[in-house]
């Protein structure tokens, strides 16, 4: 009897969890844990929360490269000296990013690393000495679960539905809060007034290189964004662009390939198939969405 | 009530004048930040938080600590503590207000503090961090005024504001945990990444929080005519004596954790701090032993009955909790956890001259509330003749 009537509770209890939300016969069949996971379709909480609050992608022109996962794959062993240094230089120059002489106040969107750096966690003293002097290029990694995102306060830090991770340079206060929460430290803060202007509006010495791309004022954060505004245009990035140009010279492989993770045809499949890849401190959960083939 | 503030002698006036120097000091300071940038400060690209936030924890727990002294008045009836409810509140206002201050000169766009509110985002510690805050100075502004109108007009305090205080004690263990939340649920920070961050705060929060209290007692007694009492003093000892090798326990409980797991991610913070990252010294090593000394320093004061019932002995060691516990949140939790950085890479950081102004006229700004709150608190008492112990 007691064995009957605490088997009946136990029914009695989970059908009435699952009469709210799906029919009692479907939630019996499957343990609660089973049928939540379902229900969110295996996301965790914290990634679909992130990614309910997406924000209209703008006016798209007819030229505007979508995709509905953008990500990036660095072949590390195409890259050498130059061509990372040619992709920081174009990225730098046409988002207006400042050149600041002190190193506690540089703003960084794309740069190189050296392995035990950029993969700290995958490194030990045997690894192919050429390996170690390779220039890893290191950006934003636009995680599928990005903890910027979860921490900002405002909202300030977003993720965009094709999955780039976003700034709104106008809503940001600058607590730094997901500078501590980046655990690739990919996000620069604006210690000084990156573009000084004296007070007819002019610009005091330098001018930013790049008159399409807004320069930003002091106390917000930045980083890389995959280029937004070139796709909205039909373009790749321009990291990525430079990185081809120079390979194609060379007669190497891209170094860097980019396209939709959705598409099994995309050119970032198809080397994702072909090489085997790794991501930065995939322990943590973040998902990046840059791919590192070593 | 408010116009007592403004009745003193030479002695509170020189002290509200020292106050307002200070705190104009690092106004001008502040100004010139606000102007130019957070670049003036120490703070870095790596080391994004520092003094500042540092300081905004410390106080958050010495606010918090108020519940030590309510807690054991409204729940328990331990009547002693009736004499110095208000005090501690008014203790926790100040540290409050302190705590919202070093977030404002924090902001690298103070003028857009408001976009919290504009935009809130409840997947933001830092969003439930301006509630819980904002919520916890309202209660201690709104219970202590009302206790201490009640208390004037020689009636006890009005029955509704009993749902408020009860309220309050919650409220006060939610202020640390919300904040301990900020660093604790970081992924790749490894020195912050512990669940007993939030039981470790709270411990040197009860400790620090409680030991102000003591030294606040000790000066009211010296320069009014209110004696917070020594009984009342003697508890908030034993109080101390608890939550300090409370919070040391938690500490050594952290120091195995990391150091038994070799896990590299969470020791190489440890190794910064206390022995130099590489064999690299640093400024904060010295100053990390010289804490944990001051707390053990404590330890040993405050266990043995004999010291600790000794006023002058326990207030040494009041000071040294404060020290000891003001270097290990105030400086080290902040600085430790961003160095080495994510990449493995060390950037040191010490507060600037500018940096140190600011901070020094925020805590002014704190004390000067302390200030005329605690001339109104004692010149109430003294009027309805709870001059003497």
């Amino acid at each position: 009897m007691g064995v009957n009537r605490r088997k009946f509770l136990k029914i009695a209890g989970i059908s009435t969890l699952g009469a709210a939300a799906v029919p009692a016969a479907n939630a019996l069949a499957m343990n609660p844990i089973e049928w939540l996971d379902k229900q969110l379709g295996g996301f965790t909480p914290s990634e679909i929360l992130l990614h309910m609050g997406h924000k209209p992608t703008g006016l798209k022109s007819r030229e505007a490269l979508t995709a509905k996962r953008w990500a990036m794959v660095v072949n590390v062993r195409q890259l050498d000296e130059e061509i990372a240094e040619a992709c920081r230089e174009i990225c730098h120059k046409i988002h207006n990013v400042p050149h600041i002489k002190n190193p506690k106040h540089e703003i960084k969107w794309i740069w190189a690393e050296h392995y035990e750096h950029a993969l700290p966690g995958q490194y030990h003293e045997h690894i192919d000495e050429n390996l170690k002097k390779l220039p890893f290029l290191v950006m934003c990694n636009h995680c599928f679960n990005a903890p910027c995102c979860r921490v900002c306060p405002t909202k300030a830090t977003f993720k965009r539905k094709d999955g780039i991770v976003l700034m709104d340079m106008h809503r940001c206060i600058g607590c730094r809060f997901c500078m501590a929460a980046c655990p690739f430290g990919a996000r620069s803060f604006n210690w000084i007034v990156p573009w000084p202007r004296a007070e007819d509006g002019k610009f005091e010495g330098k001018e930013p290189p790049s008159p399409e791309f807004p320069t930003r004022s002091k106390g917000v954060v930045e980083k890389c964004n995959f280029c937004a505004e070139r796709l909205a245009k039909g373009q790749i990035p321009a990291c990525v662009e430079a990185a081809q140009e120079l390979c194609k010279k060379k007669g190497r492989e891209p170094a860097l390939v980019f396209g939709d993770l959705e598409d099994p045809d995309s050119e970032v499949r198809q080397v994702l198939r072909s090489h085997y890849a790794i991501r930065r401190k995939p322990e943590l959960g973040s998902k990046p969405n840059v791919y590192y083939i070593v | 009530m408010l116009e007592k503030a403004f009745i003193g002698e030479r002695k509170y006036w020189i002290l509200v004048a020292c106050l307002l120097g200070i705190m104009g000091v690092g106004f001008i300071m502040w100004l010139w930040q606000f102007r130019v940038g957070l670049g003036i400060t120490g703070m870095s690209r790596d080391v994004s938080w520092g003094f500042y936030i540092g300081q905004f924890t410390y106080l958050v727990g010495v606010a918090a600590a108020g519940v030590m002294v309510v807690l054991p008045y409204y729940i328990h009836h331990y009547k002693a503590f009736g004499r110095i409810t208000v005090l501690a509140e008014f203790m926790a206002i100040g540290a409050v207000s302190m705590c919202l201050l070093f977030i404002l000169v924090d902001l690298g766009n103070p003028v857009r503090a408001i976009n919290v509110i504009l935009h809130p985002t409840p997947n933001s510690i830092l969003f439930w961090d301006m509630i819980v805050l904002n919520g916890y100075l309202f209660l201690n502004v709104f219970i202590g005024w009302n206790v201490l109108t009640a208390e004037r007009k020689g009636s006890p305090p009005p029955g509704w504001i009993k749902p408020f205080i009860y309220l309050s004690i919650p409220w006060a263990i939610s202020i640390h945990t919300v904040t301990a939340f900020l660093y604790a649920g970081l992924p790749g920070r490894g020195f912050w990444l512990t669940a007993v961050m939030a039981p470790r705060f709270l411990a040197s929060a009860f400790c620090a929080g409680p030991a102000l209290l003591i030294l606040l007692c000790v000066i009211v007694r010296k320069t009014t005519k209110f004696d917070p009492g020594k009984e009342q003093i003697q508890t908030l000892g034993s109080i101390v004596t608890y939550a300090l090798i409370l919070n040391v326990f938690l500490f050594v409980c952290e120091l195995f954790t990391v150091f038994y797991s070799q896990i590299p991610g969470h020791m190489h913070h440890f190794h910064y701090l206390f022995f130099g990252h590489e064999g690299h010294g640093n400024h904060l090593i010295p100053l990390m032993w010289f804490a944990f000394a001051c707390m053990t320093a404590a330890i040993i004061l405050l266990v043995p009955s004999v010291t600790r019932r000794n006023e002058g002995i326990l207030t040494v060691a009041c000071v040294l909790v404060l020290i000891g516990t003001w270097i290990d949140k105030g400086l080290g939790l902040v600085v430790g956890g961003f160095v080495p950085n994510p990449l493995g890479k060390i950037t040191e950081y010490w507060p600037t001259v500018p940096e140190a102004l600011i901070t020094l006229g925020v805590w002014a700004t704190g004390f000067l509330i302390i200030s005329l709150l605690y001339k109104v608190a004692t010149s109430v008492k003294v009027e309805v003749g709870a001059g003497e112990a």
